[in-house]
């Protein structure tokens, strides 16, 4: 929950270079491996250019959104956590949540993933709606989502938990587990993905490790890698800079930007402007569990209602969500 | 140190058992001769003399009843026995049913004490007034203080540390066994009343239970926490912990049950027509009454019993605010201890003291804190109310055999339905 | 000192019907606790579904049927019909109750429920009342099933086999012992290295991570609990059909703490493991018995001390301070790597 449980040792971390793909944004060439048919069609460079016709206010409607949230309501005992009337997420841009501790970003993000269950309201992802879906069928339809605290499997390996990500796996039926032959074609063609995404996360060499091995910063790749074996089509990271060592940073940015760039949709939730202003095609930004401003990341500075809620003596949220996972 | 002390420990018991640990045979026959008086009192009856035949028709051994009404013959192994009570024997009362003398077809399983039934005189056909689910309505709350009492410590300690403490059960059977040694045993009688050793006992197994528990917290969940041992695997000590413990006593007490005295069971009193109890049941039920309504306020208005339910509440918010989490922990547990030890004193008078009661009672606890909720102590003590309740007028449409039964299920129902329990927070429990 | 009997029960005890039980029975429980961190104190009551499941099949439902319904199945019928109820029909409907309820929540739920069926089932089924009695014999149990097994045994009933040790049908009941197990811990083995293990594993560690990719915990976790029952199940059939009985009292919940030393001592979380636990406790606990018996009836040790009927309860003793002892300090086993234990994580 604190930066202290992230000190990655700088030795074991990546030589920063200049990001995972071979060219310059857009040169989808390198993400043959993780294409997959929901991305097809999604330009993100036109997606971009469409969110200049957006208002920057709160709820704005956007011109193709792939997710929408509608008057999503959550209360802990007395308190409101989260009260959004209306939010749309365009598809194929990065989008940004932010706020100061306690607006209930956190608690936004997990109604959003569905790891959460609000009180009243309808959430909708890809057109179909997924009040009723449980967590874990959400991957199903393309969202997956990564966590503050990583979650990356430390007792399997890196190999282990690349091929955990695997979606439609034969093998993982009970049945079928026990006759190697109805599942080992498969095995294969999901191990030779994974192995591409190690070489191109440069996790190859750990590839046999435990992942409990691993350093902080080398989990968040992982975990950001093994998110992609699901071929999602939108991707929720969770505080995805908490305690990364900067020198790590530049290469986690470049791999989000990837991730636009070949067509996914990336929300994430963050403390860290300079990183909400260096990637983010749009921010959302919450105060006492409602969205007070939309809009790209240079309009944002400049809006009261966000130099209020961050500045303000607006604090009397006896509320501080943000501790809790 | 530790081995010390469990070496006082059993040593202590070894003067519990009903019998001399040392001749301590594993499978016994036996009962408790009760009749009426003319003046309509209960008594036991001395001095009657029974024989235990096996199964092909050697005698095994004899015994006669003393001033408890109780008989015992140690047998050698289980089996099929007969029972005869040599009626010359029997001054100034009937057997209700001559033709089942001498009663064959007892079973004796293994490691157990069979009880067997000769009722004497009359059979009264309306001993008392009552209207049985309101008898059985006041029985519940006797049995829920009960267990409330004993359960307010379970739900604690998982409320301040996460660990379900599956050796909570053995702290009740050892304040049965403690109030029974001071008050069978040794019969520390003063002032010339049977009362008296009853109460020192009792107020002796409450203390060394929460000593007990104290010392426990410091030398074994203590040094559990620090070394960051996973709850999984405190949950796999308390288990074996609780199986340890559990065969030491009986080990040292032995198979039977042991039965607190009473020169008389005392006549019932009655309740305006409408229920029953026995004296001693009476004072059970206020006795813990004032118990429980002390706790409760205590932790209402009591320093320590605010921080305990803070802590109990939300850890790391208690902390943050300044309380000693590691104190309040301690508190917990002699505390929560103590209080089973005397639940398990009152839980010895109201049924026996014998080596498994404790656990029995471990699975009563589990469902009246699963009720109220896990983790809060206003709600171990309304659920295990309920519990209490809930078992007894059960019997009302099942067999009294099975009346545990009815709580168990409740229990699996009502994770089903609302696993936080009636008090406790959805967030808990995962 | 009679070591030849000493080393004979050691010996049977190590390879003989009753290791062959709780082998299974640790083999299941590996897949509960150890592949899935399913905390299951309740496995006695899988090991009863398989027993009572056969035996009331074949001695009191079975002919039950076939009075009220004019069958006439015979009892050959009604014993490999038993087999199916007591392996898959009895262990899936006891891991569904026990499972449903509990297995959204944390894992505690798991260990009160598990045990609270298990006191459900020694309660009702050892209870008097006729309506039960007549289907259970409560205390007494069921006896008379087992004589279509026993009809297929190519040993000679008289004869006596392996050092003398094992009679004709001991003999094929230890055989076809071992080779059920074989085949139990093979499927077992299939299991864990398929992707259906992998995402057991995954589980185990965080279910938060395993959903986030797609995977239903909740069903992951309710078939690990059947499986591993019905692994329980076949030990628990072996053994009734071994002592010829489907009694309660063969089924309380110091069985299952048996069969949690056993799998802790192995080393909970690879295949074999448990197998070689069971072996050594068992013959442990023989030789210390014997051991113990003998040092007792010759006054080695004295009777203020211990009496013969007391060691069975100190063998209980060392037993529960063993499994504390064990999880506090090598929660790993002999076999198990402290990498991979579930214990050493929430």
């Amino acid at each position: 929950m604190t930066g202290d449980q992230f000190e990655s040792d700088f030795k074991d971390d990546l030589i920063p270079d200049a990001g995972p793909l071979a060219g310059a944004p857009g040169d989808v060439s390198d993400m043959s491996v993780a294409i997959s048919d929901k991305i097809v069609g999604v330009d993100s460079v036109a997606a971009r250019a469409a969110l200049a016709d957006v208002a920057w206010e709160p709820g704005a409607k956007k011109p193709d959104p792939i997710l929408i949230a509608d008057g999503v309501v959550r209360r802990y005992g007395g308190l409101t956590a989260v009260d959004v009337e209306h939010v749309e997420v365009q598809r194929g841009v990065i989008t940004a949540l932010i706020g100061p501790n306690g607006a209930g970003k956190t608690t936004l993000f997990n109604l959003l993933t569905n790891f959460d269950t609000p009180d009243h309201g309808t959430r909708t992802f890809d057109g179909h709606n997924i009040d009723k879906v449980p967590a874990y069928k959400i991957a199903n339809y393309g969202m997956v989502r990564t966590f503050q605290l990583t979650k990356a499997l430390s007792k399997m390996t890196v190999i282990e938990n690349m091929k955990l990500g695997g979606t439609g796996q034969k093998g993982e039926s009970l049945w079928r587990a026990v006759l190697p032959f109805t599942w080992r074609a498969q095995e294969t063609a999901i191990e030779q993905r994974a192995d591409a995404l190690l070489d191109r996360f440069k996790l190859s060499h750990m590839r046999d490790e435990f992942a409990g091995t691993m350093s902080g910063g080398q989990r968040k790749l992982l975990e950001m890698a093994r998110a992609l074996m699901v071929e999602p089509s939108m991707v929720m990271l969770d505080e995805p800079m908490a305690g990364v060592n900067p020198a790590l940073t530049q290469s986690l940015l470049g791999h989000v930007t990837g991730l636009r760039d070949a067509g996914m949709t990336v929300l994430f939730v963050e403390h860290d402007m300079d990183m909400v202003q260096e990637i983010s095609d749009w921010v959302i930004v919450m105060a006492e569990g409602r969205i007070i401003a939309e809009g790209p990341p240079a309009s944002i500075g400049q809006n009261k209602a966000v130099v209020d809620a961050y500045l303000g003596s607006h604090h009397d949220s006896a509320l501080d969500l943000d501790t809790e996972l | 140190m530790f081995l010390a002390a469990i070496a006082a420990l059993m040593a202590f018991l070894s003067f519990g058992g009903p019998v001399a640990a040392q001749d301590d045979p594993a499978e016994t026959v036996g009962g408790r001769l009760r009749a009426e008086d003319d003046a309509g009192d209960k008594i036991f009856v001395e001095g009657v003399e029974f024989t235990v035949f096996d199964v092909d028709g050697n005698e095994v051994g004899t015994a006669t009843t003393d001033a408890d009404g109780v008989w015992l013959v140690p047998l050698l192994t289980s089996g099929v026995y007969s029972v005869e009570l040599n009626v010359d024997t029997l001054q100034g009362f009937e057997l209700r049913n001559p033709e089942n003398n001498p009663l064959t077809g007892v079973e004796v399983q293994p490691n157990t004490n069979k009880n067997t039934l000769f009722p004497l005189g009359e059979r009264v056909i309306e001993e008392s007034n009552s209207i049985r689910p309101i008898q059985l309505f006041v029985d519940g709350i006797k049995l829920g203080m009960i267990i409330a009492m004993c359960a307010i410590g379970l739900s604690l300690i998982y409320g301040t540390t996460g660990l379900t403490n599956f050796a909570h059960g053995e702290m009740v059977t050892l304040g049965a066994m403690i109030g029974f040694v001071f008050h069978v045993t040794w019969q520390f009688d003063f002032l010339g009343s049977w009362m008296t050793s009853l109460v020192f006992g009792a107020v002796m197994a409450t203390v060394i239970t929460g000593a007990i528990g104290g010392l426990f917290n410091e030398l074994v969940w203590k040094r559990l926490r620090n070394r960051g041992a996973s709850l999984i695997s405190a949950l796999v000590v308390s288990i074996g912990l609780s199986i340890f413990f559990r065969y030491i006593f009986l080990y040292q007490f032995g198979g039977r049950a042991g039965f607190y005295r009473d020169y008389r069971i005392g006549s019932q009193v009655e309740f305006f027509g409408l229920f029953t109890m026995l004296r001693k049941d009476i004072f059970i039920v206020v006795f813990g009454g004032l118990i429980l309504v002390g706790v409760a306020t205590g932790l209402r208005k009591t320093r320590v019993g605010k921080a305990m339910r803070a802590v109990a509440d939300n850890r790391d918010l208690a902390e943050s605010s300044g309380i000693d989490v590691e104190q309040v922990i301690k508190y917990v547990w002699i505390v929560g201890s103590a209080l089973a030890g005397l639940g398990g004193v009152l839980f010895g008078l109201t049924e026996n003291v014998n080596w498994e009661m404790g656990f029995r009672l471990l699975l009563l606890m589990f469902a009246g804190v699963t009720l109220g909720g896990l983790g809060t102590a206003y709600g171990a003590l309304l659920g295990s109310l309920i519990a209490g309740i809930f078992i007894q007028m059960s019997t009302l449409l099942i067999p009294g055999d099975m009346k545990n039964v009815g709580a168990l299920l409740a229990l699996i129902i009502i994770l089903l339905v609302r696993p936080q329990g009636l008090l406790g927070r959805p967030d808990r429990i995962g | 000192m009679d070591w030849v009997s000493i080393i004979e029960s050691l010996f049977r005890g190590l390879i003989g019907e009753s290791f062959i039980f709780f082998a299974l029975a640790a083999i299941g429980l590996n897949l509960h606790f150890g592949f899935t961190g399913l905390l299951n104190f309740g496995q006695a009551v899988f090991m009863a579904a398989g027993a009572y499941g056969l035996a009331m099949m074949v001695a009191t439902i079975g002919p039950a049927a076939n009075r009220n319904f004019g069958w006439d199945l015979s009892e050959s019928t009604l014993f490999w019909l038993g087999i199916f109820v007591g392996v898959i029909v009895f262990p899936v409907i006891f891991a569904l109750v026990m499972g449903i309820p509990t297995l959204r929540l944390r894992a505690d739920y798991l260990a009160i429920v598990t045990i609270a069926v298990a006191e459900i089932f020694r309660i009702v089924v050892r209870s008097p009342t006729p309506g039960i009695k007549k289907w259970t014999n409560s205390s007494d149990g069921l006896t008379g099933f087992s004589g279509t097994f026993y009809d297929m045994s190519p040993f000679g009933t008289q004869d006596r086999y392996l050092f003398n040790l094992f009679t004709g049908n001991q003999m094929f009941l230890v055989m076809v012992g071992w080779v059920v197990l074989a085949i139990v811990a093979t499927i077992c083995w299939l299991l864990i290295r398929s992707p259906w293990g992998r995402v057991l594993k995954a589980i185990r560690e965080d279910e938060d991570a395993a959903r986030s990719l797609g995977k239903n915990a909740y069903a992951y976790k309710m078939q690990a609990l059947i499986i591993g029952g019905i692994f329980g199940a076949i030990g628990g059939m072996i053994r009734a059909i071994g002592f010829s009985v489907a009694q309660p009292d063969n089924f309380i919940t110091d069985v299952t703490f048996f069969v949690w030393v056993a799998l802790i001592l192995g080393g909970a979380g690879k295949v074999l493991a448990p197998i070689v636990g069971a072996s050594l406790l068992y013959g442990l606990l023989n030789f210390s018995d014997t051991f113990l018996r003998q040092g007792v009836s010759n006054d080695l040790i004295p009777d203020s001390l211990m009496t013969g009927t007391q060691v069975g309860q100190v063998r209980f003793m060392i037993m529960g301070l063993g499994l504390a002892l064990l999880a506090a300090f090598r929660p790993q086993g002999i076999f198990g790597n402290k990498e991979e234990m579930a214990l050493d994580d929430r």
